[in-house]
Formats: structure tokens, sequence, C-alpha cells
């Protein structure tokens, strides 16, 4: 875990990264938050935390008695999600150290097809 | 949530030492408290207080909405596992099983039959004949299988090597899952203990300096690392807990940012790092130590 955010936060993150790679599947149930808290070795009240706001985003729902379950779309809604963040985080301080280098865009655009080859 | 203690201007004096100095706060229930600090801090007086054995000089203590003094009606719901725990000459750790469930009425000895196991701790032993850490597991396993609603351990590792204090907090984390309780753990290993807490106390010089969601707190400083007069523009008009330095480098831990500022941080080129509860803790020790100095 990374101490400088809020580990609720690292926990509904952990959550959609398994839903984004596949590891958890739409109307696939989640694992309890008392699990989640043995296994990252968290407050269960924090692990309860992190649930709750992916509750509220409507990536998962909740079967009363039964159990947490991803909900249907919840895997687009992430990826759109993710994406503007990406752009914010990664895409914009790249253009930034970028035009302090002096790297221009046809430039910056031919090192990152040079990357992916 | 009900507050299981409520503390307001609790003073505890020795002489002209406070070693609890007008300290105020509310604890509530079904939660894992960390009280932090310092040795010498005055955690072990402030548990002293809240459990009826040691007495205020001044302010007032609830717990379970009762003064804890000599009030049997509070104190059969409290476990208190101290680093110093005595027990009586001959006694073995079968003893001390054996006669725990007299005192705790949900004490589980199938529970602490299994924690025996985890601890590997010889039960036919002479007590005075155990190692450290094995003195330290009794009290461990007492505090656990006693399930108190209201349970403080104070320093309870002591002599306890990594891997068994590890299952201590795995057990803890477990138990407190499955049988939700009021648990105050007061260690100085801050970094081992902090993804356990809910909810932090401070203490320094018998004065809680911090009293806050463990969620809050984190996040609630950043470091900013830059060439100088880049962090001392930036920081200027901040809260700065933190100064470091090195040749034209400068190394500032400030309260906690937002999303916009972290950003103009990174704009103006400066590099900004995670702030552990620990570091946090150190540092805003230390301001208050000069703060002291100050006030002295």
């Amino acid at each position: 875990m990374d101490e400088s955010r809020p580990i609720f936060l690292q926990v509904a993150e952990q959550i959609e990264n398994d839903i984004i790679m596949g590891a958890l599947a739409e109307e696939d149930q989640v694992p309890s938050t008392n699990e989640f808290a043995a296994f990252h070795r968290i407050n269960p009240a924090t692990a309860l935390k992190g649930v709750t706001l992916l509750v509220d985003a409507g990536i998962l729902y909740k079967k009363r008695g039964i159990g947490m379950f991803v909900a249907t779309g919840a895997r687009q809604h992430i990826l759109d999600q993710r994406r503007a963040v990406f752009e914010a985080e990664f895409v914009r301080p790249l253009i930034i150290e970028a035009a302090k280098l002096g790297i221009s865009s046809a430039q910056l655009i031919g090192m990152i097809k040079k990357e992916e080859k | 949530m009900t507050a299981v203690i409520e503390v307001d201007g609790l003073t505890r004096r020795y002489g002209s030492l406070a070693a609890v100095d007008d300290a105020t706060f509310t604890l509530e229930g079904n939660r894992i408290h960390g009280l932090l600090g310092r040795n010498g801090a005055g955690k072990t007086t402030l548990m002293q207080l809240l459990t009826g054995q040691e007495f205020a000089s001044s302010g007032t203590i609830r717990v379970f909405g009762q003064s804890p003094v000599e009030n049997a009606s509070v104190l059969q719901h409290v476990s208190f596992i101290k680093e110093s725990q005595r027990y009586p000459e001959d006694f073995r750790p079968k003893h001390v099983l054996r006669s725990a469930p007299w005192f705790f009425e949900n004490w589980d000895a199938d529970f602490a039959d299994r924690l025996v196991d985890d601890f590997r701790l010889p039960l036919n032993t002479r007590i005075k004949k155990l190692s450290r850490g094995q003195l330290s597991a009794i009290g461990v396993i007492v505090g656990l299988a006693s399930r108190a609603p209201l349970t403080f351990f104070d320093e309870p590792y002591l002599g306890l090597d990594a891997v068994a204090r590890q299952t201590f907090y795995d057990r803890l984390l477990e138990d407190y899952a499955e049988h939700p309780r009021t648990v105050v753990l007061s260690t100085h290993l801050i970094d081992e203990v902090a993804n356990l807490l809910e909810h932090v106390l401070v203490i320094d010089q018998g004065r809680i300096i911090i009293d806050q969601d463990a969620d809050t707190l984190r996040g609630s400083a950043t470091t900013v690392v830059g060439t100088r007069a880049a962090v001392d523009a930036f920081v200027a008009g901040r809260e700065i807990l933190h100064r470091d330095g090195l040749g034209g480098l400068a190394t500032v831990t400030v309260a906690g940012l937002d999303e916009k500022e972290r950003a103009e941080a990174s704009a103006a080129g400066l590099e900004l790092g995670a702030v552990s509860l620990q570091q946090l803790i150190i540092r805003m020790t230390n301001v208050s130590e000069k703060e002291f100095e100050h006030s002295a």
C-alpha cells in the first residue's frame, strides 16, 4: 500500500484494476470486506469504506444477505474514468516536461511510435 | 457510533511534572484506536487513568458512561494488557489461561488454544523461566481471547520477533472483524500498525497533539523537493512541518495539498513525496518540542 493516499481509495482502485484486467467479471461476487481486510492487513472499516465508494459509483451492487457483485457495464465505466485521469496525470505532465526539454509535438509523437515498435 | 471513552481536561501530575496534561478526547466504540507517542510521552499513564489504576489530578474520565475508578461494572468489561505484567510466583502459562475466564465473561478457550499454537507458547514452563517474547505472547493471548468490549494493549510486543508480531496483528484483525470491539493499541512501532488503525491519538509530553481519523491523517502532509528558490516560493505562507536541505536543494514537509496545488507544484518542477504516518508523527512531535522550548 502506498503511504501517501487514503487506504480506502487504494482498496477501491485495486478492485477496479481487477475488473479492468478481467480477474473480476461483471456479475461476479467480490470478496467480503473482512476478506479484503485480512488480505491487505487493514482495518475492516477501511475496506468497507473502499467498497462503499464503488457501490456509490454504481460499480458494485449489493444483494441483500448474499454479498457484493460487479455491476453490468462496470468495466466500461471504469475505463472511461481512467482514460480521463490518464490524460490529466500522464499526458499533460509529459507535454510539460517535453516543452521544458525543447521537444516538439512531432518529435514527441515520433518517440512514442518508436517505443511502440 | 457511541463513545466508549470520554475524557475532559484530564491531568495527572507527579510533583511538577504533568504526565498527562489537560487531555480532552473521545474514543468511539467498536474501532481500533492507536495511542501513539514516544517513550515517556504519557501513553501508559493515560491508559492507567482510563482503567482506574491511577487517579486524576483534575479533569473527568467516563468509560462506558461512568468513572472507571473502583467501578466493577466498568472494569469487568475492560482488558488491559501491560508490557510489565507480573504473575504470581511459580505460575505457569496454563494457570494464567485457566484463571482468565474468571475475569472475562467473553473468554474463548478454543481461540486461546489456537493462539497458544500460533505463538508456540509452552504451557508447562514456569513463567519466570520464559523468554521475554514468550512472556509477551501470554499477554497477547489473554488480550485477544478475553474479547473484552474494551481492550488496551500497551506495547504488547516486547521481545516478539517480526513473525510473531505479524501473527498478533493478523489475529487481532481477524478476530476484530468477527467480534467487533473497542481496541486501544499503544505502540511506537507506528509503521507496523498504521494500516490497522481507524483512529489515531498522538500524545507528546502529556498533551494530545493529534486526534484524527487515520484516513484523514494519511495524506495530510506532503514532502516538496526541489531547488531552494522554487521550494521556498511554493511553500511561502503554508504551514511547514519540517525543513531540510542539502546544497541548493530543499526538502520541506507541508500540510496537505489538494489536486490543484499538486498540479501547481509539478508545473513548478517540484517533486512531491509521500509522508508515512510514522514520519508525520516524528515531524509533528519535533515541532511541538520546539514550541515547547519557545514557551518555556
